[in-house]
């Protein structure tokens, strides 16, 4: 059997610009349990997210368990800011799908 | 007070065209206001800085057409903000064009029109910076000094809710508003009839999107907020949708870094207490944000200054060992560069995306493939003139053609050319401003001038 993951768990996995300097990270889950879960297993932290991204910690501005959506939420700082030369993700909307696999026990 | 009721059709007017069935279906549940924004830093810095716009004008003419024609058949008062993308005084102007143009060809009643102009004056900037006005970053940016100045083409001040309700209040029918705060907007008639800031400004944050709080996920579909006292009710007016608590509470953290913070000018909503409730299968309930005042007006800068002209060019690999050994062909492609044009990032800049690898996601791409079926690459060059953007651009493309390899067997070209030609891109622009500037008073920054937009032409009473 394969392990679970947030992808299995999550009903929305998604990222978007949150200003023109940060992207932010949404994880929500429609199941409380599923929320609570995946909470609990201490498997999305700052320190996993960064590890995940292969970033500095320094550069997850924010980190948040929102209980009143069942989400966790965190925001990286971009290295530039959105749409300038060399930038390849103006909206910031395809950085989450490395969220995909990240195992939940 | 009395509850309000506010109908919004869309999140970014004229970005795609709205839906007017479930925009009709809002007007016929008589809304006291119908409000929606036209702007976004989404697009990008280049609108801004070349005062430009990202939608098309026969798009933002259906939106702003749809939404008049049923304002006025209403009765009651239509508040635009963000006009034409970016709020400047272009923007605002355009608006005001394309409401003037509606209302004559639909022989409208005569009305009042507010334009309220947020642009400013990079001299202005520069001269409140000299008088030892603090221009301070936001996001962790330093404060804007002379160079940061200097580099911006283009800026505008966003609006709170202050300059529209002082609008609405002198009477007008129509606002249409420079940048301004997505949640000013919907703050501004609900503060004029008594609401809090914390209630006014958090049912803006909420509507803000217009169906982007409801699931399942549609766009340009109406909802129509009731505001009662402190409780925000949030209703889907399409029929295949629903506004649920987890729709809106997961809205309300939307594009923010912080679910529990909505910064406006005058203060913050503090959201960390809200609670969100189902009252019947298609609204949902919210209650409970808090206001916090700064001791200082602070007004948000947007700003955006040219980099240069850009090319860009498409190339295809598919040799796999080519592939396998791409970064060392792009080095041998740059140290071309540099031999012929001086350093890059000098005079110019040159980026090679690799579709296929990592280009979406460049570094922050834990696993980037390194050995795709084919690669495209897109090169793109910026530099201040564009005949030498142009010349850059031929050569970093055609140096992957003749990439030298050691092992290589294809000889005859080591990369296909989609076509040989390079294409002429927007020119480069990037964000210089996103600051805070400290104001005498929430609309020291903000100029309304009044019309009388009448069907035989429209007199200005300034």
């Amino acid at each position: 059997m394969s392990a679970t993951t947030l992808r299995d768990l999550a009903s929305t996995i998604r990222s978007k610009n949150a200003g023109v300097d940060h992207i932010t990270f949404d994880i929500i889950f429609r199941e409380r349990a599923n929320f609570e879960r995946v909470r609990d297993a201490k498997v999305l932290t700052r320190d996993t997210v960064a590890a995940l991204f292969r970033i500095e910690p320094a550069r997850i501005t924010d980190f948040v368990v929102f209980e009143p959506a069942n989400a966790i939420k965190f925001t990286i700082r971009r290295l530039r800011p959105s749409g300038g030369p060399g930038e390849h993700d103006v909206f910031g909307s395809q950085q989450y799908p490395p969220l995909f696999d990240v195992r939940v026990p | 007070m009395a509850a309000i009721k506010i109908l919004c059709p869309t999140g970014h007017l004229g970005f795609t065209p709205l839906e007017p069935a479930s925009f009709r279906a809002g007007c016929a549940l008589k809304p006291d206001f119908i409000i929606a924004d036209s702007g976004s830093c989404d697009i990008g810095p280049y609108p801004l800085g070349a005062d430009g716009q990202a939608s098309p004008p026969a798009w933002q003419r259906h939106d702003l057409e749809v939404m008049l024609v049923e304002a006025r058949k209403l009765g009651v008062p239509m508040i635009i903000g963000s006009a034409s993308d970016t709020g400047t005084d272009r923007g605002v102007d355009q608006f005001v064009a394309l409401i003037r143009e509606i209302a004559a060809a639909h022989r409208m009643a005569p009305f009042k029109l507010a334009a309220i102009y947020s642009e400013i004056a990079v001299s202005d900037l520069r001269s409140r910076a000299a008088r030892g006005t603090r221009i301070e970053g936001l996001d962790g940016r330093p404060d804007a000094d002379d160079d940061v100045l200097s580099r911006t083409s283009r800026a505008v001040a966003v609006m709170g809710a202050e300059p529209i309700q002082a609008a609405l209040r002198a009477g007008a029918d129509v606002v249409i508003a420079g940048r301004s705060s997505d949640c000013a907007i919907f703050a501004a008639p609900l503060m004029n009839a008594g609401s809090s800031p914390a209630t006014a400004y958090y049912a803006g944050k909420l509507m803000e999107c217009a169906s982007f709080c409801c699931e399942p996920f549609m766009g340009k579909e109406s909802i129509l907020g009731r505001i009662e006292g402190d409780d925000v009710f949030v209703t889907a007016m399409h029929p295949g949708q629903r506004c649920t608590p987890a729709s809106l509470a997961s809205h309300a953290m939307y594009e923010r870094s912080s679910p529990d913070r909505e910064y406006v000018a005058g203060g913050y909503v503090d959201m960390t207490e809200c609670r969100y409730e189902q009252v019947d299968p298609k609204t949902t309930r919210a209650t409970g944000a808090r206001f916090v005042k700064s001791p200082v007006c602070m007004v948000k800068l947007e700003g955006a200054g040219k980099v240069g002209e850009r090319r860009l060019s498409v190339v295809g690999v598919r040799d796999p060992y080519t592939i396998a050994n791409i970064d060392r062909a792009i080095v041998w492609a740059k140290d071309r560069l540099g031999e012929r044009f001086g350093p890059i990032g000098g005079a110019y800049q040159v980026y090679y995306h690799l579709y296929g690898r990592n280009a979406v996601m460049e570094g922050l791409d834990p696993n980037p493939e390194m050995a795709p079926h084919e690669l495209g690459i897109v090169v793109e060059v910026v530099c201040a003139d564009g005949k030498r953007a142009e010349e850059i651009c031929a050569l970093a493309a055609r140096n992957l053609f003749y990439a030298r390899l050691p092992d290589v067997k294809g000889t005859a070209g080591t990369a296909a050319l989609m076509s040989d030609e390079v294409l002429i891109g927007k020119a480069g622009y990037e964000w210089t401003l996103n600051h805070i500037i400290a104001a005498a008073n929430p609309e020291e920054l903000f100029r309304t001038r009044f019309h009388d937009v009448a069907p035989a032409g429209a007199k200005e009473t300034v």
